[in-house]
C-alpha cells in the first residue's frame, strides 16, 4: 500500500524527575489520518512538541520519509513540512487574515532585501502568486470575506479553519492538528470533518490529530493510537480501539 | 461616599506632597553653603488652591464625568476623522504635501528655525529606525543610542585620522552602526521584554563609557572636534575653502551667505529621512517587514511555520542600527563635535518616547511625534524648569487621549481579485 512517511520509536521526554513521554511509538502512512487519544494530561501535546521540534526528546527517534529529525530545531522541521496548529489558537491577531497566509509562505516568495526595495518584476510576481494562493485558501475555508479583517477579531470557529489555512500555505507534508475541534460546535466539527477529507483527497497531506471528540476521532481515522500517563496503551483501528478493554479503562477507570 | 472621601483626602495630600518639594523650597546660596527657605505665601497658596480643587475633583468624579460625557463638544478626535486621518491612501497625500513643503520652505524660513528643523529630522531618522526594532519586531531596546554613537563616532574618528569625507562616511557609519547592532543581537536572542530593555540598557551604557574611557582614540570626555561639514561635489560652505577644495558661492559668483551652509545641512536631513522612509515603507511590504509584525505577534507560531526567529530578530536589530548610524554620522556632521555626553540614556529615551508617542509602527506617527517632541521643548525655552514636568503632563494626556498613539498603524488593506 502507501508506505510509511513518519516513524517515531521509543520517543522519551523528561522534565527533570517527570517522564511526561514514556517511550511512545508511533507510524503513520501516507495520507492516512491519524489519532493520538488518551486522557487529559497523558501527554498528547508533548509528543506533538517532541515531534515538531518545540522540545528536545530525551531519548528516541523521528524519522521523516527516511531522514532522522529528532533534535532539529521547530523551524526546520516546518521547512520539512511538518506543520501543526495550536491547541490554544495562535494566530498573529492584529495583523489580518490574508497577511497571516503571507507569511506563512515566506519561503516560498522572493526574499531578496534588494528585489523588495526595487520592486523587481520577479519580486512582484512572486508576491502574486503568494495573493492568489492565499486567496485560493481563504476561499476553501470560507474566509474570502473576511480576508482584511485583522485575526484576532474573527470568531472563534473562524479563527480555527485560518489557522489549517496558514498551515497549508507552508505547503507541509504532515499536518498536526492539536485539538482542531475543541470549542466548536456540532456543525462546525461537521465542516471540519469535510475539511479534513479535503486535505487528504485533495492535497495529499497526511493528518495527524490529536482529539478528544471520539464521534470526529471514530468517523474519520485511519489509525488511532492511545496514549495513557506518558506510555503507548494501544493503537489499532477505530474499531480495535472502540472494543479494547484497557482503552474503557483508562477512559472511564476501573469498573 | 466614604471610599470617595478617603481617595479625595489621599488625593489632596498628593498635591502637597508633590508640589512643595518642587515649588514651595527653594534653595539659595549663602556665602558657600546652600540655605533652605521657604517661597512666598502666594505660592503656597496656589498649592492649596490647587489641593481643593484636587479635592473636589475626586469626591465629585462620577458626576464631573457624567455630566463631561453628556457636553456635546468633547475635546476627543471624532472617530471619522481619526480613521480618515490614519488610512493609507490619506497617509500618502499628506507624506506628499510634506515633502514638498519641507523641500521649500527653508528659503524662506528663519536660520534658527532651519536649524531646529535639522534637528527634528535627525530625530526623526532615528524614530524610524527604532520603530523597526519596538514598533515592528516588538524588541524592546533601551540602547539604542548606542549605534547613534557608534555612528557619530565612525563618521568623527575616520574623518579626524584618515580625513575620509562625509559621502565616504555614511555608508560606512551605517555598516558600522549594523554590525554592532548585530553583534548586541546575538547575546540577546533568548530575551524578551523587560530582560531585554536592561541588557539593551547596559549596551547602550557600555558604548557610552567605551569611547568617555578611550582616551587615546577617542579624545575621552572631550570628544572630537572640528569635525568637516559635508560638502556639495566638493564644493564646501566655508567662507574660505581649504586646499584643493573650492567654496560654494565663489563656484556659483554669489556673496557668501552663512545661511547657505545651515539650508544645505537641512536638506540633506530631509534627503537622508526621506530615504529611511522609503526604505522602511518597502519593508513593510515584504515578506522580511512581514515577518517581522509575526515575531512581535506570537514567536512560536512564526516557528511551527518554518520562520527562523534568530535570522528575524538579527535582521531587525542590523537595520534599525544601520538607520542609528546613519543619523549618528550626520549629528556628528552638523555639529562637528562630538562627545560621549551626546549619548546619554536620555536621548534613547527620547526616541523611544517619539515611537511610542508616534503610534507604535506607524511611519508617519514617528514623523509627526518626533516634531513634537524637539519643537515643544525648544518653543517652550522660558519654561525650561519645567520641561520634564511638562513632558510627564503631555505623556499623562496622551495616555488618556489616545494610548494607541498620536497616528496609530493602520493595516494594509489587500484587494483580492474576485
Amino acid at each position: 500500500m502507501s508506505r510509511e512517511i513518519l516513524n517515531v520509536s521509543g520517543l522519551s521526554m523528561r522534565f527533570g524527575g517527570l517522564l511526561a513521554v514514556n517511550s511512545v511509538a508511533l507510524t503513520v502512512k501516507e495520507k492516512q489520518v491519524v489519532s493520538m487519544i488518551g486522557p487529559n494530561g497523558a501527554g498528547k501535546t508533548t509528543v506533538f512538541n517532541c515531534l515538531t521540534g518545540f522540545y528536545q526528546p530525551t531519548a528516541g527517534s523521528i524519522v521523516l520519509d527516511g531522514e532522522p529529525i529528532q533534535g532539529l530545531p521547530g523551524h526546520k522541521i516546518a521547512l520539512k513540512g511538518v506543520v501543526r496548529t495550536f491547541q490554544n489558537v495562535r494566530l498573529f491577531k492584529d495583523m489580518t487574515a490574508v497577511e497571516n497566509l503571507l507569511i506563512a509562505q515566506h519561503r516560498h516568495l522572493n526574499t531578496n532585501f534588494l528585489a523588495g526595495l526595487f520592486k523587481t518584476p520577479a519580486f512582484r510576481r512572486s508576491e502574486r502568486e503568494a495573493m492568489e494562493y492565499a486567496e485560493y485558501w481563504l476561499e476553501k475555508v470560507n474566509l474570502k470575506e473576511f480576508a482584511n479583517r485583522p485575526a484576532g477579531t474573527l470568531a472563534y470557529g473562524q479563527q480555527r479553519r485560518l489557522e489549517i489555512a496558514r498551515c497549508m500555505m507552508t505547503r507541509p507534508r504532515i499536518l498536526m492538528l492539536d485539538e482542531p475541534a475543541a470549542g466548536l460546535n456540532p456543525r462546525e466539527t461537521e465542516d471540519l470533518k469535510t475539511l479534513i477529507g479535503t486535505l487528504r483527497e485533495e492535497h495529499d497531506v497526511t493528518v495527524l490529530l490529536i482529539e478528544h471528540d471520539m464521534k470526529l476521532v471514530m468517523s474519520i481515522s485511519d489509525h488511532i493510537f492511545v496514549i495513557n500517563q506518558g506510555t503507548p496503551l494501544a493503537d489499532g483501528t477505530p474499531e480495535q480501539i472502540r472494543d479494547n478493554p484497557e482503552v474503557i479503562k483508562a477512559y472511564l477507570g476501573e469498573a | 461616599m466614604t471610599r470617595n472621601l478617603k481617595q479625595a483626602l489621599f488625593s489632596a495630600l498628593l498635591v502637597w506632597a508633590v508640589a512643595y518639594p518642587v515649588l514651595g523650597l527653594k534653595l539659595t546660596i549663602v556665602g558657600i553653603n546652600l540655605e533652605v527657605h521657604g517661597t512666598s505665601t502666594a505660592t503656597l497658596i496656589t498649592i492649596a488652591v490647587c489641593s481643593v480643587l484636587m479635592f473636589l475633583r475626586v469626591l465629585f468624579d462620577q458626576q464631573i464625568s457624567s455630566a463631561w460625557k453628556a457636553s456635546p463638544n468633547l475635546p476627543v478626535m471624532p472617530a471619522k476623522a481619526s480613521t480618515f486621518l490614519t488610512l493609507p491612501t490619506t497617509q500618502r497625500w499628506i507624506i506628499i504635501a510634506l515633502i514638498i513643503g519641507s523641500l521649500v520652505w527653508p528659503f524662506f524660513g528663519s536660520r534658527g528655525a532651519v536649524d531646529i528643523a535639522t534637528l527634528v529630522l535627525i530625530y526623526v531618522m532615528l524614530g524610524l529606525g527604532l520603530n523597526i526594532v519596538v514598533g515592528l519586531a516588538g524588541l524592546l531596546d533601551l540602547g539604542y543610542v548606542g549605534f547613534y554613537a557608534v555612528g557619530a563616532y565612525s563618521y568623527a574618528l575616520l574623518s579626524h585620522y584618515y580625513g575620509l569625507s562625509f559621502w565616504i562616511c555614511l555608508p560606512i557609519a551605517g555598516m558600522m552602526a549594523a554590525t554592532f547592532g548585530f553583534l548586541l543581537g546575538f547575546p540577546v536572542l533568548r530575551l524578551r521584554g523587560d530582560y531585554l530593555a536592561i541588557v539593551t540598557l547596559g549596551f547602550g551604557e557600555i558604548i557610552r563609557l567605551f569611547l568617555r574611557n578611550l582616551t587615546d582614540l577617542t579624545g575621552g570626555p572631550n570628544g572630537i572636534s572640528n569635525i568637516p561639514k559635508p560638502t556639495l561635489f566638493g564644493l564646501t560652505f566655508d567662507r574660505t575653502a581649504a586646499d584643493g577644495l573650492q567654496t560654494f558661492h565663489e563656484y556659483f559668483g554669489l556673496t557668501y551667505n552663512p545661511v547657505n551652509k545651515v539650508i544645505f545641512l537641512y536638506l540633506i536631513a530631509v534627503l537622508l529621512s526621506l530615504f529611511a522612509l522609503f526604505v522602511i515603507n518597502r519593508l513593510l511590504r515584504m515578506p522580511l517587514g512581514r515577518a517581522w509584525e509575526a515575531l512581535r505577534e506570537d514567536e512560536i507560531a512564526c516557528r511551527a511555520l518554518g520562520l527562523n526567529p534568530t535570522v528575524i530578530k538579527l535582521s531587525a536589530f542590523t537595520l534599525g542600527a544601520a538607520f542609528a548610524g546613519f543619523a549618528g554620522s550626520f549629528f556628528a556632521a552638523r555639529q562637528g563635535l562630538v562627545t560621549p555626553e551626546s549619548f546619554t540614556f536620555i536621548e534613547s529615551a527620547t526616541i523611544l518616547a517619539i515611537v511610542v508617542l508616534g503610534g507604535m509602527g506607524s511611519q508617519l506617527g514617528v514623523v509627526l511625534a518626533a516634531t513634537v517632541m524637539i519643537l515643544l521643548p525648544e518653543m517652550m525655552r522660558e519654561f525650561s524648569e519645567y520641561r520634564m514636568l511638562m513632558f510627564g503632563a503631555l505623556m499623562v494626556l496622551m495616555m488618556i487621549w489616545r494610548p494607541q498613539g498620536l497616528l496609530p498603524m493602520q493595516r494594509p488593506h489587500m484587494e483580492l481579485r474576485k
